[in-house]
């Protein structure tokens, strides 16, 4: 995720202060990481650096936490080319669960293979319903369930092919020691 | 306390065997997904616990009554009054509007015609469809019907509902809608629903996954009797 891209996009609505700016995001974005305050005011830094953000005002001068930052012309015409360029698929398989399996296939047999398969299907399937128990919250948030749905669909592809490649784990053991 | 029970039920289709002695409890309220993948006889367990199929061997219990051996005519009855049973589509009658459909289980039950719209409107709103009473399915997206028939499968607040695949043919989105739906109005009726799914992302709704493999429970299986993450219920 590009934190100074949402950062500037918080600040599309107006200036704010580095504690309103770490709130928002906790709230919009909420189940991603939260973010660190002092990341938002490294990133406010480079993003003032760059000339993206400017200084709209300081309620006190008692430390950087009064200070309101507000977008510059430059970080709004960054924000737009951010929001109209489309993200490229990834283009590599290069997730830790394909690569335990190919090693448990070269380094052991089929079975330590498919009961890595199994103990890893059995903990997605646990976060598939912790997570779906927090949609199905009459209290969640439309945010929530966004976010929610987001982390579903990735866990349910990753479901179906721990799935698929337990049927298929046994030929794939004779096609890596033919 | 357990509501439904399945003792070591037997079924076959000619030479086919669909299940092998599978054996099962649903308690009041839960929700129980049966999962497995396709032929392993998840479908024929449902009908045979919901007294469409007699099991060839093996014992189905309702409410401590052996309902296996009971008449057609019985068990029908059985249906109409004490379960509610879903599929995946074609189920509303095409002649009538969708809140004549979801008032039939109460017409059928006796229940008097002007209280019977009243609830079925009351059924169709809970689904967000109370302005499609007067239509009839043809008049209806998918989506719609399948709402309309969701609610009539609730409308005579069942002890158990039955439901196959009930968002199969639906997109995503207004198969989640449905479901989460469902699943909130049989929670607070403590209606208990046997959900028939292949989908984990569909089960993951269910307080508890049994595993069918080739008609027999997977003891090896996934998710097999483990609670829903966090206890709920």
């Amino acid at each position: 995720m590009s934190t100074p891209h949402v950062l500037l996009g918080l600040l599309a609505g107006g200036s704010r202060h580095g504690y309103e700016l770490k709130r928002a995001h906790d709230q919009r974005l909420p189940r991603a990481r939260p973010l660190a305050f002092g990341q938002v005011y490294a990133t406010l830094g480079r993003l003032e650096r760059d000339g993206l953000v400017a200084t709209a005002g300081q309620d006190r001068a008692s430390g950087p936490d009064r200070t309101a930052y507000e977008l510059t012309g430059e970080g709004r015409a960054t924000l737009d080319r951010w929001l109209s360029a489309v993200e490229p698929p990834m283009p590599y398989v290069a997730s830790t669960l394909f690569a335990k399996v190919v090693v448990a296939l070269l380094v052991a047999d089929v079975d330590r293979a498919r009961s890595y398969l199994v103990a890893q299907r059995a903990a997605h399937t646990a976060r598939l319903r912790e997570l779906t128990a927090v949609k199905a919250d009459p209290a969640a948030t439309l945010s929530d369930v966004v976010a929610a749905d987001f982390a579903i669909a990735h866990l349910d592809a990753d479901l179906r092919w721990l799935h698929t490649t337990l049927g298929r784990v046994a030929d794939w053991h004779r096609e890596v020691h033919p | 306390m357990t509501q439904l029970q399945a003792r070591g039920v037997v079924r076959a289709y000619g030479p086919t065997p669909a299940l092998r002695g599978v054996t099962l409890d649903v308690a009041e309220g839960e929700i129980v997904a049966v999962t497995g993948p396709s032929g392993c006889g998840k479908s024929t367990l449902l009908h045979c616990l919901a007294g469409i199929l007699r099991p060839d061997a093996g014992e189905v219990t309702w409410r401590g009554h052996r309902i296996d051996t009971w008449s057609e005519a019985a068990r029908s009855r059985l249906r109409r009054t004490e379960f509610g049973v879903l599929f995946q589509f074609g189920q509303l009658v095409a002649e009538l509007t969708a809140a004549e459909n979801v008032a039939l289980p109460l017409l059928l039950a006796g229940t008097g015609r002007r209280e019977a719209r009243t609830a079925a409107l009351t059924w169709l709103e809970r689904f967000g469809v109370a302005d499609l009473a007067d239509l009839r399915p043809g008049e209806m997206s998918g989506g719609q019907q399948q709402r309309c028939a969701t609610a009539r499968a609730l409308v005579t607040e069942p002890w158990v509902l039955f439901a196959d695949e009930p968002t199969g043919a639906l997109d995503t989105l207004t198969g989640e809608q449905v479901l989460t739906q469902l699943v909130r109005l049989a929670r607070e009726q403590r209606t208990a629903v046997v959900l028939v799914t292949h989908e984990p992302r569909i089960a993951a709704y269910a307080d508890r996954e049994i595993v069918l493999r080739d008609g027999l429970v997977d003891h090896t299986g996934l998710g097999l009797d483990v609670p829903l993450a966090g206890g709920a219920r």
